[in-house]
């Protein structure tokens, strides 16, 4: 097992390397730069642009070096000390920009996969165990429709009901009178009275998707042979569909760590901007739009690298789970 | 209520289960009565769909929805009290008493009756529990002591594996073990060796027999196959459509059958234990051979310690009309073989040569890709398993004209005459090729299988177990309607079976293959009767002799192979 685990880890080099390459190649991808599109705001407004200082601001970043020489610069600042570059938009290092917002999307990311698993795993079993009954059925048509609508529709709909109905301030983490305040415990309190909203909204699809997996999955296992021995011995029905069929139906549930973290990076910006939250998804879109691009390149890369370790993660808890992949 | 006799443990009165469809209720069961005896084997027969199967699973009230139980009683003796197991609710506490504590069951899928990922240890030791108040050590040496008397080696090293790491007959084992685990009075055993190599039948068979008698329990075996019920049966009872048609001793029933479905399902097995009588002269001189294999191998693997040697030097020739059989446990390298001809498998060395109808010769091991799709044009296969080989999205029609639309030579109005002519050569009705498959049964599946083999106009055709999966009265059909095409169609046949009743009644030459060699070639009927190599000998003694006054298998020689170098 521990010789499997390094193998996944020296694996994870090459695979990190091609990353950094695409993302640096993506962000270099439109034409112009930083600079060009700073000169034709400034124009614009009507500002004087010195020749000079464009010269000078030119050399500083290395805008004129090849594309080879401006990667392995930022590659080795990101290696050697963790300097990820500098953001032109905000006038700060981006490193200090991106970990605040990773920070809340891990948070938000996971407390959603928590939200999704345990409202998927009992459903899911229900609606196989039940299946074509009336509560299977109830669950299906909701869990289409948790597919079906877009989420920033829902989530709109969530801010007006809590709004309206609940009297509750909306959007970001905070109430305005705790944003700026220490931690207590009524800002917890505070901020778990708005994560609810974020939570739904992005595990609505979700829960939907591992709901009809779960079915399909469970219906397939419940009539194994397997089942009929279990039954056989003499076992309580709940523990016989729990402890053999649902056990051997869960490996999706453990494969979506992997695919969740990207989803929410990328499927969910547009809740994310629509609830104001301080994740990783609008400050990505506002780097990529005004071409910031060191910041835009190291979300990507960050992204990624953390997908990988998603992947992983959900890899090993397979092998845990089901022998059949360790030993293969 | 006061048990009938003394012996008797469990006596079923009218049983009748149905199946409540959509569109009509399903009598699976009518009306079937029987009694087990205390150290006694009674075997159930039938072919598939006689509902022998329903009616061993009611016993534990574990028939799958939507079948019930509308009718009878199942009366359980145990310790001088009746219980009348039909009255209990499935999910009741006093049903999962029984199950397993006082009936064990073992049945026939040791593949898939066994949790993949649990080891099968823990799953011994949950059924031990369940029935004891042993502690989690105690159950473990409770455990261990059961896989030593289903003669697992090594048993305390071999609880903690997985399935997937143990062999068919070891699953097998281990599912006796599980069953036995409750110490029930009364075990259920529901085709335990149909998936099963013949000489592993034969040790399960014997394990199981020898256990019976020592716990003297009553054992309720469910089986089609007739050969396994004249070794081990005490009583038997043939069941048909859902109804018991005859029971008695088995002696009786094989010597003064009564019902005439009895005759008949013994008239097929006792035919599949001799040569076909249209039997043609053997071709083996004279004319080439279409097929010369020489010195064919296959090693999977690289080089070195770990490599397997799947097909191991492998020599034979296949004359013009002639039927080869390719006989051999399961892992003995023989399907690997047929692959290897057709080359859907690369072969390590060696050669094949073809000789097509100009009698010109090829090499098929140097062919192209465009030659070789020549090449098999000319070679058909037939696989196994009737149900998973057709693909059940499409019609008859498409299945069996697939070949031709594939190689461009024939469509619409063509196409359709084609067809028709082959469903007729195969015995089936053309005018049900708009059809999906599942509108039909193993049999005449298999049939549209051997159809759009023909539909080529073949040379060879290898049938890779093409009958295995088949009732035994189906399957002597199927053996007769290929001989009669033989002879129609001047085809050879590479047929490649575990089962050696059907090599016999088939093949002219048979070929034994062990560990991928062939150890022994010869005429079918010296193979099967005279057998000169040990391997073989104790191949064919292991084969359940359909006559109980003559028990083969119980007193078989064993073979103890030499450890491969």
């Amino acid at each position: 097992m521990l010789g499997y685990i390094f193998k996944r880890l020296v694996y994870m080099i090459p695979t990190l390397f091609g990353m950094s390459l695409i993302s640096f190649l993506i962000i270099q991808l439109p034409p112009g730069d930083y600079l060009s599109s700073m000169i034709a705001t400034m124009s614009d407004s009507g500002q004087a642009v010195d020749p000079d200082e464009i010269e000078r601001l030119k050399q500083i970043y290395g805008f004129d070096d090849p594309f080879y020489i401006q990667y392995v610069k930022w590659i080795w600042g990101i290696l050697s000390r963790g300097d990820f570059g500098w953001s032109f938009e905000w006038n700060q290092p981006v490193s200090g920009l991106i970990w605040a917002r990773m920070g809340s999307t891990l948070v938000i990311s996971l407390l959603s996969l928590l939200f999704v698993w345990i409202v998927a795993l009992p459903i899911g079993i229900y609606s196989a165990v039940r299946r074509h009954s009336i509560g299977d059925h109830v669950f299906t048509f909701l869990g289409f429709i948790g597919l079906a609508v877009p989420n920033f529709i829902l989530a709109l709909t969530l801010m007006y009901v809590a709004y309206r109905y609940l009297g509750q301030s909306v959007g970001g983490f905070f109430s305005p009178e705790y944003a700026e305040a220490p931690w207590s415990l009524a800002k917890l309190w505070d901020l778990l009275a708005h994560l609810w909203i974020p939570i739904i909204i992005i595990g609505a699809s979700g829960t939907a998707a591992l709901i009809r997996i779960l079915r399909a999955n469970l219906t397939d296992e419940l009539h194994k042979p397997y089942v009929v021995t279990a039954r056989a011995k003499g076992l309580p029905e709940y523990k016989v569909i729990l402890k053999y069929p649902v056990r051997i139906a869960l490996n999706p549930f453990v494969s979506a760590i992997g695919w969740v973290l990207p989803h929410l990076v990328s499927g969910v910006t547009i809740t994310a901007i629509v609830l104001n939250l301080p994740t990783a998804g609008p400050l990505l879109f506002r780097a990529l739009v005004s071409q910031d691009m060191y910041l835009a390149g190291s979300f990507i890369l960050l992204l990624s690298a953390l997908t990988l370790v998603g992947m992983l993660l959900s890899d090993l808890l397979l092998a845990i789970l089901d022998p059949r992949i360790r030993f293969n | 209520m006061v048990a009938p006799t003394d012996d008797t443990v469990l006596s079923v009165e009218d049983l009748s289960i149905d199946f409540r469809l959509r569109t009509h209720i399903l009598h699976a069961v009518e009306k079937v009565s029987f009694e087990l005896k205390q150290g006694q084997t009674l075997c159930l027969v039938g072919e598939s769909g006689s509902g022998k199967s329903v009616t061993a699973r009611s016993l534990l009230q574990i028939v799958d929805r939507p079948g019930r139980i509308t009718g009878g009683r199942i009366l359980l003796t145990t310790e001088g009290v009746v219980t009348d197991i039909a009255a209990l609710s499935p999910d009741s506490t006093a049903m999962r008493a029984i199950r397993g504590r006082r009936i064990g069951l073992i049945f026939q899928e040791p593949m898939s009756s066994l949790s993949p990922v649990h080891t099968i240890g823990s799953q011994i030791i949950e059924a031990i529990r369940l029935h004891s108040a042993l502690d989690a050590k105690a159950a473990r040496e409770r455990m261990i002591e059961l896989l030593r008397q289903v003669e697992i080696a090594a048993p305390e090293k071999m609880a903690d594996r997985y399935t997937f790491e143990y062999s068919g007959g070891m699953r097998q084992r281990a599912m006796i073990a599980m069953a036995l685990a409750g110490n029930p009075d009364i075990l259920i055993a529901d085709e335990p060796t149909t998936a099963l190599d013949v000489t592993t039948q034969a040790e399960i068979l014997d394990l199981i027999k020898r256990l019976q008698v020592s716990r003297g329990m009553a054992m309720l075996l469910i089986t089609h196959d007739m050969g396994v019920v004249a070794e081990v049966a005490d009583k038997v009872a043939v069941m048909r459509f859902g109804r018991l048609v005859e029971q008695g001793p088995v002696d009786q029933i094989y010597h003064q059958p009564v019902h005439p479905y009895t005759s008949q399902l013994l008239a097929s097995t006792v035919k599949l234990t001799r040569h076909a009588e249209a039997r043609p002269p053997a071709v083996t001189s004279g004319p080439e051979p279409v097929l010369s294999v020489r010195n064919l191998s296959k090693t999977f693997g690289s080089n070195g310690p770990n490599a397997i040697k799947a097909v191991d030097d492998a020599s034979f020739d296949l004359y013009p009309g002639e039927n080869l059989g390719i006989v051999g446990e399961s892992g003995s390298g023989k399907t690997t073989l047929g692959r290897l001809i057709l080359r859907t498998v690369e072969p390590s060395s060696g050669s094949v040569l073809y000789r097509d109808g100009q009698g010109v010769e090829t090499d098929v091991t140097r062919l192209g890709r465009k030659e070789l799709r020549r090449f098999h044009r000319d070679v058909r296969l037939v696989f196994q398993d009737p149900f998973a080989s057709l693909n059940p999205r499409m019609t008859v029609k498409e299945v069996i004209g697939d070949p031709l639309v594939v190689n461009g030579l024939a469509r619409g109005r063509a196409l359709e005459e084609r067809v028709a002519e082959l469903m007729r050569l195969v015995g089936l009705d053309p005018q049900a090729m708009e059809r999906y498959p599942h509108a039909f049964s193993g049999g005449q599946r298999q049939r549209i299988g051997i159809a759009r083999a023909l539909a080529l106009d073949p040379r060879i055709i290898i049938a890779d177990e093409a009958t295995s999966a088949l009732d035994v009265s189906i399957r002597s059909q199927i053996l007769d309607l290929l001989l009669d095409l033989r002879k129609r169609l001047d085809l050879s046949f590479l047929f490649i079976s575990h089962d050696i009743s059907v090599v016999r009644y088939f093949c002219d030459r048979v070929a034994v293959m062990h560990r991928g060699r062939i150890v022994e070639i010869g005429d079918a009927e010296q193979i099967c009767t005279a057998p000169r190599e040990a391997y073989t000998r104790s191949l064919i003694s292991a084969v359940p002799n359909p006559d109980p006054r003559d028990k083969r298998m119980m007193h078989r020689q064993r073979f103890v192979a030499a450890t491969p170098a």
